[in-house]
This record gives structure tokens, C-alpha cells and sequence, in this order.
């Protein structure tokens, strides 16, 4: 069984004094009966994919409703006049999440992770970090171990879909994975890691799911970007010591509870939120006439 | 959940359940077919119908019906593809009571006359659900071998399948029974820990009252079509 609390998940870590990444690998071998090799290969193909899925994206594409598509492109250029607000390197992770919401948009291949709609948040911080600070793929791949293991714990004590419990579920749990991914690829400790997960999640507790027209494109593709900037930023908090006062496992138990909360209009049925806007209602009128 | 239902799948966007889930769904019914269609029509009911254009439904379906796996780069260009192939797709809607908001329902026929009619809905996260095979109601997900029988409601199929898998010590992991009425048209539904041999498969569809014999295996996940 794949541990289901943060608690358990480190306690069994220092038992054995093994990484937490460790640790997941080897819940992973005895929970679905593979060998190291098997779920190391699997795990280095989704880190080669995600590469490659932020590389192969194409500026001049636009999604089939027309909403997005070219914003990436905006973004490049305007960070190569090097004056923009955030700097090259948090630059770099607007620009890669933007690559990659637009591409799932536009029907290019990418990893969900752990949704479609959410899966420009891991690669815009991993393929950034990964650059800025010159590690190995298989540093890489531990970190998406690490990730990996987190949004098991998410999905056992809440939920990872936007249908179930708004996008707190989907973009908010993405930014708790790549928090934790890399608290632990900077050499943050497993508590480190276990607080960055929990601030990501925090600072996005509350969020619904309200795409206009029901399509993974408005707001989704600029969420990615706030996921990815919020995961930067909760590991630099907890990478310098800053503790959250509310244990991970609780912030997780409280996504639930808020997600159950959340009316039904709120959770991707496009009835409520930026889908009700007048705005949001004028594409989903054009696209229904379009049909 | 595994880690691998966290990370993953690999797939062309934008939606796990309107896109990848729908290609698994053209998949799954080209492989029940045991041929590429050479017609299909394809019925979109609840959510698949209102956001499927904007979610690349029609075309996932088609390239699943082409062979085609969840993360191939050709699904944006599948109804293109199979136009050239001469394979006869038609889409609709339609209202269908009691279905998952996901649904859609297809009636196949390949070129040597076999058909075959599939609803089947799309859970979420790539995952499907096969409900309705031939307009009779059954539970599976493709995710695990998968034999399907179809043959009269008279006793004694159930001991001919299930002593012929126990001699092939194959292990059977769930099994479901399924009939329009008493005496008429039954379905069986068996998913297995082990792949089934193919000479047991052409045993069993000789059988007399065997009517129809579909087999999924599992491990032809490799199968790239087109
Ligand atoms: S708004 Fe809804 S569909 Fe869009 S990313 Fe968030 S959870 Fe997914």
C-alpha cells in the first residue's frame, strides 16, 4: 500500500534512513510487484517526456475554440528584453508552464501530472531548476519520485480532480508536488520537503474550477503559470527554514474538506465562476452555434 | 492510487477524460471488432457531446478506432487519416438515460461483414468503462484480459469456459453473467490474471450455442494501427 499520511511516509524514511524518494520507490516495488528497474525506467520516461514536451512547443498553434495559443511566444519575447518583473529564472517558469497548458490546448503530447489541465506546473519548475542548477536526469527522476509520492498522499486523503474538488485539486496539487519536488532536489530534508508541500497547498486552498465552456483553456493555461510560481516560492520558504504551521497532512484533510464544501457550480460543470461571467458566457454562445 | 495513475498518462491533450479516455474507447471497440472498422457511427451523449469538438472528442474516438494509443502525435490529424484509409466515420448526438456524463456509443463493421455496437464511458484520469456490448449490459475496463462470450441461456457454457481456463491454468480474476431473457441470449464476462491461449479461443467458438467469441488481450498495448 502506498502510504497514505505524510507522517507515516517520513517516519518510515528515517526508520530506515533512506530518502523520502527512496522510500516511494520502494513502496512502489512491493505495492505493484516490479522490480527497482522497471519503475525507475517508467519514471525517467516521464521526466523525458515532459522534456520534450516543453521543447516541441509551437508558438503559431491556437486551440480549436481559438482561446489560446501564442502567449508562450509573448512571454519569450518579452523576456528577452531582460526587464521584465520576475527576472530570467521565475521569467523562465512563466514562459514553460504557458508552453505547456497551451500545448495540452492545442493537442500536443504531455504528461498529466497529476491532470491534463494541471501539467505545465511540474515541468515549468523541474526543466527551470533542472537547467539553473545543473542536475542529472537522474536527480530529475528522484524528484519526480518524490513528486509522485506526494500527490498519492493528496489523492488518498482528498482528491486530484477538478470535478471532485475544484482546482485546488488539480493546479493546487500540482503545486504541492513540485514544491516538495524540489525541496528535495535543492537537498532540502524530508520535513523541508513535507512543509513545502504543505505552503503550496495552502496559499491555494480555495480554488474553483470554472473553465469557460467547460474546456481545459480559460483560466486553465495561466493557472499553470500561478501553480508553478507559488511551488517556486514555497520551497524557497521552506529551503530557508520557514516552517508551516499547519502540518501537511492537515492542509490536505482541510482541501477536502473545503472541496466538499464547494458548490457543484464550482467544480467543472462551467455553470459558475469565470465560466458565468458575461464574458465567459459570450465563447460558450459563439462555440455552441459553432457546433 | 499507484504512482503511475499520479504521473501519467502520457497523452495528447487537453483533457484526460475527453480525449485520452476517448481514444482507449475507439481502441478498446476496434480490438472487440478484432479488425479495423470500415464504417463507424459514432454517438456522443452528456458532456462528450456538449464540449467534445473543444476537447478533440470526434477525433480521439476515430484515432482509437485506427489503432491508435492515447499519446500518439496523429490524433489532431486522425479523422484526415481516416478519410485516406476509405474508413466511413458518421458523428451524432444523442440523449441516453442513466449514462455517465461521458458517454458515447458506437456501432462498428469491418469490411468482412463483422459488426459490433459498444457504449462505453470515460471515468476520468484516461480510465474507461465498457457498459453495453451488443445492446446487453456488462462492467469492464479493458484494463485486464478480457473474454467475452456471447452464447444461448441453456445450461452448461459456464463449466465449457470455465474447466477450459482452469486446464489452462489460466486464473480468472472476475466473471459476470448477462442475459436479455430466461432462454434467450446470455453474455459472459470473464477478466483474467493470465493471457488466454489463442487455440482455446478458436475451441470455444466452435462450440455448439456459442454464438460469439471476443477476446482483449492485455498485452497488445504495443498495437499502433494506421
Ligand atoms: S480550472 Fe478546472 S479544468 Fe482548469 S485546470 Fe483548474 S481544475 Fe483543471
Amino acid at each position: 500500500m502506498a502510504f497514505e499520511s505524510m507522517e507515516d511516509w517520513l517516519k518510515y524514511s528515517h526508520d530506515r534512513n533512506i530518502s523520502a524518494a527512496e522510500a516511494v520507490i520502494l513502496e512502489d516495488m512491493s505495492d505493484r510487484g516490479v522490480s527497482r528497474e522497471e519503475t525507475w525506467s517508467r519514471m525517467s520516461a516521464m521526466w523525458n517526456a515532459m522534456k520534450s514536451s516543453e521543447q516541441s512547443y509551437d508558438r503559431s498553434l491556437r486551440s480549436h475554440s481559438g482561446l489560446v495559443g501564442g502567449a508562450a511566444g509573448q512571454m519569450e519575447d518579452y523576456l528577452k528584453a531582460g526587464d521584465s518583473l520576475c527576472g530570467d529564472v521565475m521569467g523562465k517558469v512563466i514562459m514553460r508552464a504557458l508552453r505547456l497548458g497551451e500545448s495540452n490546448a492545442c493537442m500536443k503530447r504531455i504528461v498529466a501530472a497529476p491532470t491534463a489541465g494541471a501539467c505545465g506546473v511540474l515541468p515549468a519548475v523541474l526543466v527551470t531548476a533542472a537547467g539553473q542548477g545543473g542536475f542529472s536526469d537522474d536527480q530529475m527522476t528522484e524528484a519526480l519520485f518524490a513528486a509522485a509520492g506526494i500527490g498519492q498522499i493528496i489523492a488518498a486523503r482528498a482528491y486530484i480532480a477538478g470535478a471532485m474538488g475544484g482546482c485546488q485539486a488539480e493546479i493546487g496539487s500540482a503545486s504541492s508536488m513540485a514544491a516538495g519536488a524540489l525541496a528535495c532536489l535543492k537537498g532540502g530534508s524530508p520535513e523541508q520537503m513535507a512543509d513545502a508541500a504543505a505552503i503550496a497547498m495552502k496559499n491555494l486552498l480555495g480554488l474553483v474550477c470554472d473553465p469557460v465552456a467547460g474546456l481545459v483553456e480559460v483560466p486553465c493555461v495561466k493557472r499553470n503559470v500561478i501553480g508553478a510560481v507559488n511551488a517556486m516560492a514555497a520551497a524557497d520558504m521552506a529551503l530557508a527554514g520557514i516552517r508551516s504551521t499547519i502540518p501537511a497532512d492537515q492542509v490536505f484533510d482541510a482541501m477536502k474538506e473545503v472541496g466538499d464544501k464547494m458548490s457543484s457550480s464550482l467544480r467543472e460543470t462551467a455553470e459558475g465562476g469565470l465560466a458565468a461571467t458575461a464574458a465567459g458566457r459570450a465563447v460558450s454562445e459563439r462555440l455552441k452555434k459553432n457546433r | 492510487m499507484n504512482l503511475y495513475d499520479i504521473l501519467g498518462p502520457v497523452m495528447v491533450g487537453p483533457s484526460s477524460s475527453h480525449t485520452a479516455g476517448a481514444v482507449r474507447i475507439g481502441l478498446i471497440t476496434r480490438r472487440l471488432l478484432g479488425e479495423a472498422p470500415a464504417k463507424a457511427d459514432i454517438a456522443l451523449a452528456g458532456s462528450f457531446a456538449a464540449t467534445g469538438k473543444g476537447h478533440g472528442t470526434d477525433r480521439a474516438l476515430a484515432a482509437g478506432l485506427l489503432g491508435m494509443q492515447p499519446d500518439d502525435i496523429r490524433i489532431p490529424r486522425s479523422l484526415e487519416l481516416a478519410k485516406d484509409q476509405g474508413m466511413e466515420i458518421q458523428f451524432r448526438e444523442i440523449q441516453l438515460k442513466d449514462a455517465h456524463p461521458n458517454t458515447a456509443l458506437l456501432h462498428v463493421e469491418a469490411g468482412s461483414g463483422r459488426e459490433l455496437e459498444l457504449q462505453a464511458s470515460s471515468l476520468g484520469g484516461g480510465r474507461i468503462m465498457v457498459n453495453k456490448l451488443d445492446g446487453i449490459d456488462v462492467n469492464f475496463t479493458g484494463e485486464s484480459h478480457t473474454l467475452i462470450v456471447h452464447n444461448l441461456d441453456q445450461p452448461g457454457h459456464v463449466a465449457e469456459v470455465t474447466s477450459m481456463l482452469s486446464h489452462k491454468s489460466v486464473n480468472i480474476a472476475t466473471m459476470q453473467l448477462y442475459r436479455n431473457k430466461r432462454g434467450g441470449y446470455a453474455v459472459m464476462v470473464l477478466e483474467t490474471d493470465q493471457p488466454i491461449p489463442e487455440d482455446s479461443i478458436a475451441w470455444l467458438s466452435h462450440l455448439e450455442g456459442v454464438i460469439k467469441v471476443t477476446y482483449l488481450n492485455t498485452m497488445q498495448e504495443d498495437e499502433h494501427g494506421v
